[in-house]
């Protein structure tokens, strides 16, 4: 084409792809929400800006097939923004079409340069129908706009053609025919029908496109189906009153204004939400130098610290400190500079959503919370297609029919929900659905055949764990499985993509009430907490992601503190024994020389693929922000490292790949499983669990000499503590809420736990008991919040360990002075995990 | 650091004298003895021995990761992968870090030399009688006035996958 071989035509068009890409994205997320609400002004406006800009800039650029057709179904939109027409859904249906056409002529025009070559026909003639079908009202297209240089019909009133315009449907030519000049709007003007005076003829405003600057417009991709706000200031040719309306990219002013909805427009106006003036579009190579950079600094601030700290120079402390917060400071600048809201990925699924509702005829209502919950770009990325295929399953496994939905009481309207968030320097990103399901028994009897456990072992699993077969490879793919349980094919795909980047995936279900499958993705891969542990003269770094607790294990000549189960070393842990991965094995490392006495060492218990495994190292060293360095091509063939870091004196670290190195732990898991039940029932802890305003705090069962229900009023105040009168004596009560700074409101009746040790007893108030949980099989991971000890998950909920001790005392501050002496140690006592101690060493 | 273009040897004889053939400027060093080059334009540094870090279960020839920098480098043992003899304990090694497109590879030689720039027509075959993994490194031979030079290819040398 002529013109792009004008300066900087390459460029124009290289925005104008980008932009309109962007825009049949939200045109995407609009019309599914214009089908809920076929009456909203302002998405109908929304609606037709867009694709009169995508008309507009094609016919300036002389894309003539993409003009032409965006030009139909500009008419189609500006009907039914003036109300003149409502939207069906099939009319929706029509314009989803429209848009997956514009999207292929652009993929086109970006591939070939020319959007000559996409059959248009169908989608022209479904348009069409579409305008007859709806031909109740009598105006014609309000938009004489740039007539369609070939000529298709775009007047859709067949009755009405106007005279002066082309010859009918003469079947689109392929080639562009139409030199820019041509589609301008001015020239078929004459042929506006009278009747459209409700549209005010379009001045030449595009003659106005050549000057059009492509505006830097950063795209917050709003996830709102309301329409994108647009700052009129930067428009250069806008001339008219209605210019607020108009958005910045836009190519051709339309004064043309939205008459049925002149105050919607000036609204959106001043929401100016995407303002050219203060963003910029940056190239994301730079982006990525800048953090590349950024982890050098990051490197090097590492070793100014580390040399610092060894200095006297209180000058030099003090420059390596303001160095350490400004490298903080600016690495999670860069980092934020590449954060991109989830949305971006989000805003696809409505339209997928509808479609497959639509094709599997079940109404689906897709709620998303958290939409702008930011993550890194190449994660967002990374879950993308995992993503899609989770809301894929829930739409087509998880969701009833509707038929269905109503026998058992539920709307017929499905709900699949989309949830993100921040937690714990994580990404939490959930998909659910209120529909049928999983059932574990059919999951469990599908494990069986297919081999994956046997029955004594299927009989042991919990409930979670028996939901964890859906992602054995394979797994789901037999159609028995699919229509009766739930999930579709390639669960362990998206499992292997998600733990791939990092991140970990569990499944939570209700039968005949939904599931739910959460996501958990770190905010970034290029700068990872790690903990870096030594095993002979080697530095190792573990990322953190997988780290679950630091345990100590006694030195002694092998076996005594560890047992064999067939091959594998195992550990026995609260009761539980993991399979244990020596490192120096693992990795075929020498043993250090001269080192024959037995020396403590360290299990960092990890966790990955949903396997836990312990890694036996020498020692802990630390825990750092590392930059992961590829290994070069020579050693990237090597399955246990992921990777290697700079570590703050300068010296490399390899970064344990800790999915391969589970594998060394993993042939013999199961085994160790279905034996560790039986032989750790006697370590198992009993725990009753409480309810405490909304939390559930446990302590353990046999500090329990005996529950009390008691008229809240029967507790009296003593100073700043309570206290109850029981059979003459004063027991001192500690109100376990006030004591956690849980509030609560007033309460009739509060349940005592009585502790008794000799003569004397304390007794917590809590609002209620709820169970007594017979083991703590999962391990207890410390949680560093004040009275408390740790916390479990028993039946999906997370159960706070009262530091029973620490409570005791804040009741009665000489308890012990009382109790002290031989019977203290048996009578009160409460497991501390034994892995505690080394965990808060870490500082994990 | 990327002032040096990473190209294969084979591509990298272009300096050319005034009115004759192509010349080519080798980087010399030795290794058990014998005088081995690499083009000086595969070169991007020659350094004094640096610390490395051991990578286990790599490859014996594998030396190590240099820390070049802020760039974690893999370093070869050039004896090892020659097939050579190992280095005496103790004695020094010198790192010759060559880039191979985006990377930068350290390999270790005993000791450098000078560079000497040579005709490509007085390329000779390799001697013969080279086997294993010289034969598919050694790319000729040149005679030097004093002694004999073999040129290696730089991008062989460096990765390990196409070893015998």
């Amino acid at each position: 084409m002529a013109d792009q071989s004008l300066d900087g035509m390459d460029d124009i068009v290289a925005d104008f792809l980008v932009e309109s890409a962007e825009g049949l994205d939200e045109l995407d997320q609009q019309l599914v929400a214009l089908e809920r609400d076929p009456s909203s002004r302002s998405l109908l406006a929304a609606i037709f800006r867009t694709v009169h800009t995508v008309k507009g800039t094609s016919g300036f650029l002389a894309f003539s097939d993409l003009e032409r057709v965006a030009h139909v179904g500009e008419t189609l939109l500006a009907r039914l923004r003036d109300g003149r027409a409502t939207a069906t859904p099939h009319t929706v249906t029509v314009l989803l079409h429209l848009v997956d056409a514009l999207r292929e002529l652009l993929d086109r025009i970006e591939t070939t340069g020319t959007d000559a070559g996409v059959d248009l026909a169908p989608v022209v003639a479904e348009i069409q129908a579409e305008l007859q079908a709806g031909d109740g009202a009598p105006a014609p297209p309000a938009e004489p706009g740039p007539d369609a240089p070939a000529g298709l019909t775009v007047e859709p009133d067949a009755g009405r053609s106007a005279p002066a315009k082309g010859s009918g449907a003469r079947p689109k030519p392929a080639a562009a025919k139409a030199a820019p000049a041509k589609s301008q709007p001015a020239k078929s003007q004459p042929a506006k029908p009278a009747a459209a005076t409700a549209a005010p003829p379009k001045p030449a405003a595009a003659t106005a496109a050549p000057a059009k600057p492509q505006l830097a417009k950063p795209q917050p991709t709003s996830s709102q189906p309301a329409p994108e706000p647009a700052p009129a200031p930067s428009e250069p040719a806008a001339p008219a009153p209605a210019a607020p309306a108009s958005s910045a990219q836009r190519p051709a002013p339309v004064p043309a204004p939205e008459p049925a909805a002149p105050a919607a427009a000036p609204a959106e106006a001043s929401g100016g939400r995407r303002s050219s003036d203060s963003t910029v579009r940056v190239d994301v190579d730079l982006l990525e130098q800048l953090m590349a950079m950024v982890g050098e600094l990051v490197l090097t601030r590492n070793q100014v610290l580390e040399r610092a700290a060894a200095s006297a120079d209180p000058q030099m402390i003090k420059v390596a400190h303001r160095l350490d917060l400004v490298a903080a400071d600016l690495q999670d600048g860069v980092m934020r500079t590449r954060m991109q809201p989830i949305d971006h990925v989000w805003s696809r699924l409505p339209r997928i959503v509808r479609d497959l509702g639509a094709q599997l005829g079940r109404q689906v209502r897709l709620v998303t919370e958290g939409a702008d919950t930011e993550l890194d770009r190449t994660l967002l990325e990374a879950v993308k297609d995992p993503l899609t295929h989770l809301v894929r399953n829930a739409v087509d496994h998880g969701l009833e029919p509707a038929a269905d939905r109503r026998a058992a009481g539920k709307d017929p309207v499905g709900v699949v929900t989309l949830r993100a968030r921040h937690e714990g320097g994580q990404v939490l990103v959930e998909v659910s659905d209120d529909g049928r399901g999983m059932d574990p028994a059919v999951i469990g009897a599908r494990a069986l055949e297919r081999g994956l456990v046997d029955e004594a072992g299927l009989a042991k699993l919990s409930t979670a764990e028996v939901l964890g077969f859906v992602f054995a490879p394979g797994f789901s793919t037999a159609a028995a499985v699919t229509s009766v349980s739930g999930r579709g094919v390639g669960m362990d795909v998206v499992k292997t993509n998600i733990e791939g980047i990092g991140g970990s995936i569990e499944l939570e279900s209700v039968l005949g009430q939904g599931s739910t499958t959460r996501l958990r993705v770190p905010l970034t891969l290029a700068i990872i907490p790690a903990l870096v542990v030594a095993c002979g003269e080697h530095r190792f770094a573990v990322p953190q992601g997988g780290l679950r607790e630091l345990v100590g294990l006694p030195s002694g000549p092998e076996g005594t503190s560890t047992e064999r189960v067939g091959e594998v070393e195992v550990l026995r842990l609260r009761g539980h024994l993991l399979p244990l991965v020596r490192l120096d094995d693992a990795l075929g490392l020498e043993p250090v020389a001269s080192e024959d006495e037995p020396h403590d060492r360290v299990v960092a218990v990890l966790e990955t693929v949903g396997r836990r495994f312990g890694l036996v190292v020498d020692s802990v060293v630390g825990t750092q922000d590392i930059v992961v360095k590829p290994l070069g091509g020579a050693l990237a063939g090597l399955e246990h490292f992921s990777g290697a870091t700079i570590l703050g004196d300068g010296g490399l670290a390899l970064i344990l790949d800790l999915q391969a190195l589970s594998r060394s732990a993993r042939e013999q898991d199961l085994t160790s499983r279905a034996e560790e039940v039986t032989e750790s029932q006697q370590e198992v802890t009993q725990l009753l669990l409480a309810e405490v305003g909304s939390r559930h705090v446990a302590v353990p069962l046999e500090i329990v000499a005996r529950l009390e229900v008691v008229a809240a009023g029967g507790l009296e105040r003593i100073g700043t503590r309570w206290a109850m009168q029981q059979h003459g004596v004063v027991m001192p009560v500690l109100d376990v809420a006030e004591h956690l700074g849980e509030h609560v409101g007033p309460r009739e009746d509060v349940a005592l736990i009585v502790h008794s040790v000799g003569s004397r007893s304390v007794a917590l108030a809590v609002d209620g008991i709820l169970d007594i949980a017979p083991a703590v099989p999962a391990g207890i991971s410390n949680l560093g919040a004040p009275g408390l000890s740790g916390s479990v998950v028993i039946d999906g909920r997370i159960v706070e360990l009262l530091d029973v001790r620490q409570a005791l005392l804040a009741a009665d501050p000489r308890f012990y002075d009382e109790v002290d002496g031989p019977t203290r140690g048996s009578t009160y006592k409460v497991p501390r995990p034994r892995a505690l101690a080394a965990t808060e060493g870490a500082g994990r | 650091m990327r002032s040096e273009k990473g190209q294969s040897a084979k591509g990298t004889r272009g300096a050319r004298g005034p009115g004759e053939g192509r010349r080519t400027g080798y980087v010399t060093f030795e290794l058990a003895g014998g005088l081995y080059g690499i083009a000086v334009l595969d070169v991007q540094e020659v350094l004094t021995e640096q610390r490395r870090t051991r990578v286990p279960t790599a490859p014996p020839e594998v030396a190590g990761l240099v820390n070049l920098r802020g760039q974690v480098v893999t370093a070869i043992d050039l004896r090892l992968r020659l097939g050579l003899p190992p280095r005496p304990q103790g004695a020094r090694s010198t790192d010759v870090v060559v880039r191979i497109g985006d990377e930068a590879v350290s390999l270790l030689v005993d000791g450098i030399g000078d560079v000497v720039e040579v005709e490509d027509d007085d390329l000779e075959p390799p001697p013969d009688g080279l086997s294993g993994p010289m034969a598919d490194l050694v790319l000729g031979a040149h005679q030097l006035p004093d002694r004999l030079l073999l040129p290696l290819d730089a991008v062989r040398a460096a990765s390990l996958d196409v070893s015998v």
